[in-house]
């Protein structure tokens, strides 16, 4: 059984531009739903009270409303989590009130409705200065990722590659963000570090491609530059397209197993994994074409390769 | 050429040895058990406390499995939920004879069921995070401005007592903001005062202001060192405090850890109660004991709204009004211990209080000048004070032993010595992030992470083997002994697993199967160019390593950034991913190859390599 039936190598670079207007448009689309409806942010950026509840069978939410409004919590959202007897309350911060007690406030006011009386399952609060840091270290981390990787990759390819791979998969952190924007997930803990996952996985994919480009600038010298990229796709496609089927069918498990919690971790993955594939190969190949990627620049390289073999 | 030598053979079989024999302990699951820890700091725990309790189980006819003595603990492992019970209460029984002051934590726990041997060799079972096994997690944050305050207040009652000894008069010591203000009518005793403090501590810093006003200041603030030892200081000490609080709480394996400069991270796992646990680690009390103001008319004009200068208005308990001095005579700092017990004369219920040399003395010489009038001792939470008792002075107190009584019952003496003894906070600290997991969600997140593992696992498998025929097998069987590894490296350092590190296991394994994936296409790429097959095999492992290697080192960097800024749940995830990556190493590299070799490298000829169909172009199929 073989997936890839390639005779010639596909002309991948014939239509890099019409491939780089696609991610720009798309990268614009991001940055509009970013800009205009942000990230809809957990309890542990913004800071607030969250619990979680568990009804012996479906409860009506109109009452719990009402007597959250009742004992002083008017700002309560309240809504079904995962299923329709698993209750989802939230409650900003607020300077008035004794944040360290508004979980047992809240756990008391649920047990004073009507009806069967509320399993707590969890309860999460988050001060308002520990939601500050967290950001502003999510963040730090971006950052550590992109510094880290553009070095690494500078020192052992080229700088070209370093910034091509990071600039391909920016992109997709971006439009994962974009995603999570526009349909207004909620973006917790567990997803940024989905995305930063995401970010060094598909830096993977585009080094998977850098090397074979590497490696046919050595061996083939009778390619032009975008040819050498287009063997150098063709070449690892058949690995792409299964590493990464491979990747999504464990996050996809994820998604049908994992339940409400590790929802929208998988969800980050798989956008990150889709787009991922079409950005390390089709943003960053193009991308390292139009800065003048060159057989000249591997010559040394070669050299230091074959000191160290021997 | 395809072929391992023997010693890196036996290596990766001794590797696989222990993974399986640290992964072990993992499957046994947990039987119910009895943990019994020391109550007291001054009590330490020794293996001699086996045997009373030994005795214990046996009179109360408890039968028991196995009893564990670690350097905090002793464990007695039991057979069912019921005979749990019943043995806590036997051990109980015999460990604290009184209940009303018990020196050993009897606390029910649960115990990792694996054969003593296992545990003799410290194969423990992976430790489960709060978001697994249920419990509560704390971040508190400890109000550093309000210990440095705290000092500055204390300081500016020694130095009154400083200048009094040495007969310099002043005109008025008062603390403001974070400065303490000294005034002087004239320099002389200006000088003589900044002499005085200069030879006694090293703590403050002196600065003389004249602004104009009749009286001469000297301004005294601390050190920088000074404040950092106090901020260090009271870090500990509160620590310590929350130590002997949640000891009282009865947690089998509470964690209390210093996080970052001002925070402590308290972890319960297990404990449901969140309300009672919140109670006792909120509880900020500090005591205090202040001088009352009985002068006559005073009390009438601060009901009537004019509190005089330099005293505040407390109620007493039984609702009586006092008003009581804002000068603190002596803080909960200067105390060792504190017990419940009897008045020697009246036989009301007491709390005995020892004092240290420093309160000792300062005791000696208040209760000394102020026979005759009343005390107050003060309980102070979340910067609202209760007045405890307010006793009269009968006569002068030395030696340190302080008994306060009156207007107590038992239960009320035990709760304020308790309260007391626990020890006061050096600085009040509040909750800035809560977590609490219930035992039903704990239990639902293991078996979540665990389905969504097993079964991306068994599609990767059912895929690779059917793609990649023979070879695939060998990669899910090197994905397996990726798995088998994590979990035992995981158990063997004892990093705390939570959901998101399952959901990284799982991510990491479907992440692992690219090294794979990468040799085999290398290996189908080179026969695909008529190369033989063990050459191809050869060539195609080769030229997968640099590759897998990149593309490791840059996954590795994502994870290390999150291993370096994530708290909580990220950091979590970054341990496992880490940890996934270097394993993956091993087995997709190291493990894949022993056993392409042991199935083909040692064959002399080998005609075909079972991979799957190879396609090759130009031949229409």
């Amino acid at each position: 059984m073989e997936f890839f039936r390639i005779k010639k190598d596909i002309p991948f670079m014939r239509h890099a531009l019409t491939f780089n207007i696609i991610s720009f448009i798309t990268f614009l689309l991001a940055v509009f739903f970013l800009a205009t409806s942000g990230l809809h942010l957990s309890v542990e950026f913004t800071g607030g009270t969250l619990v979680e509840v568990t009804y012996p069978e479906a409860p009506e939410l109109e009452p719990i409303r009402e007597a959250l409004d009742d004992a002083g919590y008017p700002d309560a959202q309240v809504q079904n989590f995962g299923s329709a007897r698993d209750v989802l309350i939230r409650l900003p911060n607020r300077d008035d009130l004794d944040t360290g007690r508004v979980s047992e406030l809240t756990m008391a006011t649920l047990q004073s409705v009507a009806g069967p009386a509320p399993e707590l399952r969890r309860v999460e609060f988050v001060g308002p200065q520990v939601g500050k840091e967290l950001a502003s270290d999510g963040a730090m981390a971006l950052l550590l990722v992109i510094f880290g990787i553009v070095v690494y990759l500078a020192i052992r390819f080229e700088w070209r590659f370093a910034v091509s791979a990071i600039i391909a998969n920016l992109h997709d952190v971006i439009i994962i963000l974009g995603f999570f924007a526009f349909f207004q997930w909620e973006f917790s803990l567990p997803v940024l570090a989905a995305v930063l996952a995401v970010l060094g996985y598909s830096v993977n994919e585009s080094v998977v491609v850098f090397d074979r480009v590497r490696e046919t600038f050595k061996k083939r010298r009778n390619l032009s530059t975008p040819q050498v990229l287009d063997h150098a796709i063709t070449s690892t496609i058949s690995r792409t397209v299964i590493t990464h089927g491979s990747t999504q069918m464990m996050v996809l498990s994820m998604l049908l197993f994992g339940g409400a919690t590790l929802h929208y971790f998988a969800m980050a993955l798989t956008i990150g994994i889709l787009f991922g594939i079409y950005s390390s190969v089709l943003v960053a190949s193009p991308l390292v074409m139009w800065l003048g990627v060159s057989r000249e620049q591997f010559v040394k390289p070669k050299r230091e390769k074959e000191e160290a073999v021997v | 050429m395809n072929r391992y030598p023997l010693w890196k053979n036996i290596l990766i079989g001794l590797v696989l040895f222990f993974g399986l024999i640290y992964t072990l302990p993992n499957f046994y699951g947990e039987v119910p058990a009895v943990q019994v820890s020391s109550g007291k700091a001054t009590l330490k725990l020794d293996s001699a406390l086996a045997a009373p309790i030994e005795q214990a189980l046996r009179d109360a006819q408890v039968p028991y499995d196995g009893l564990f003595v670690d350097a905090n603990s002793i464990r007695v492992r039991l057979a069912s939920t019921e005979n749990q019970l019943r043995a806590k209460d036997a051990i109980e029984k015999r460990l604290n004879p009184d209940p009303s002051d018990p020196s050993y934590i009897v606390a029910l726990n649960l115990l990792s069921a694996s054969p003593t041997w296992l545990t003799a060799i410290h194969a423990l079972p992976m430790y489960l995070g709060l978001d697994l096994r249920g419990g509560v997690h704390f971040l508190l944050e400890v109000d550093m401005p309000g210990a440095i305050t705290k000092r500055l207040d204390a300081t500016a009652g020694d130095l009154r007592t400083l200048l009094r000894d040495k007969d310099v008069r002043h005109a008025g010591i008062v603390r403001e903001g974070n400065a303490i203000q000294l005034r002087f009518r004239d320099a002389a005793q200006r000088d003589a005062a900044r002499n005085a403090i200069l030879d006694s501590t090293r703590d403050l810093q002196l600065v003389d202001r004249d602004d104009g006003s009749t009286d001469l200041k000297l301004i005294a603030t601390l050190t920088p060192v000074a404040q950092q030892t106090i901020r260090d200081f009271a870090i500990k000490q509160n620590i310590t405090t929350l130590h002997n609080r949640i000891n009282e709480l009865g947690v089998a394996e509470p964690v209390i850890q210093q996080q970052g400069a001002d925070r402590i991270v308290v972890q319960l796992p297990g404990v449901q109660d969140v309300a009672k646990a919140k109670d006792i680690l909120g509880r900020t009390a500090t005591l205090e004991v202040r001088m009352v103001d009985d002068s006559p008319g005073a009390l009438e004009a601060a009901l009537a709204g004019n509190v005089p200068f330099g005293t505040e208005l407390y109620t007493e308990r039984g609702g009586s009004p006092l008003l009581v001095r804002s000068q603190v005579v002596l803080t909960g700092d200067r105390l060792t211990d504190a017990q419940p017990g009897f008045d020697g004369q009246t036989n009301e219920p007491a709390v005995h209080l020892t004092l240290d040399a420093a309160g000792s003395r300062i005791f000696r010489d208040v209760t000394r000048e102020n026979v005759g009038k009343r005390m107050a001792i003060l309980l102070i939470e979340k910067g609202k004070g209760e007045v405890v008792t307010a006793p009269v002075i009968r006569s002068e107190i030395g030696g340190g032993r302080v008994q306060i009584s009156g207007s107590m019952t038992t239960t009320e003496a035990n709760d304020v010595a308790l309260l007391l003894r626990a020890g006061s906070l050096a600085a009040p600290m509040e909750i800035i992030e809560e977590r609490t997991v219930g035992p039903s969600l704990g239990a639902d997140n293991i078996a979540k992470g665990f389905n969504s593992t097993l079964w991306g696992f068994i599609a990767i498998a059912v895929f690779m083997s059917g793609y990649y025929m023979l070879f695939g097998v060998v990669s899910v069987i090197a994905l397996a002994a990726n798995l088998l590894l994590l979990v035992a490296l995981l158990s063997l350092l004892q990093a705390t697993l939570t959901l998101p590190g399952i959901a990284a296991m799982a991510l990491t394994l479907g992440m692992a199967i690219d090294a794979n994936v990468l040799i085999n296409e290398r290996i189908r790429e080179e026969l695909r160019n008529g190369v033989s097959p063990q050459a191809a095999i050869h060539t195609g492992y080769d030229r997968a390593f640099d590759t897998i290697l990149d593309s490791n080192i840059t996954t590795l960097i994502a994870g290390i950034a999150l291993l370096v800024f994530g708290s909580g749940p990220v950091r979590g995830f970054a341990v496992v991913h880490c940890l996934g990556i270097l394993t993956s190493m091993f087995s997709a590299i190291l493990i894949s190859r022993m056993l392409v070799n042991l199935i083909y490298g040692r064959r002399r000829k080998v005609e075909s390599l079972s991979i799957g169909q190879i396609w090759k172009p130009g031949k229409a199929s």
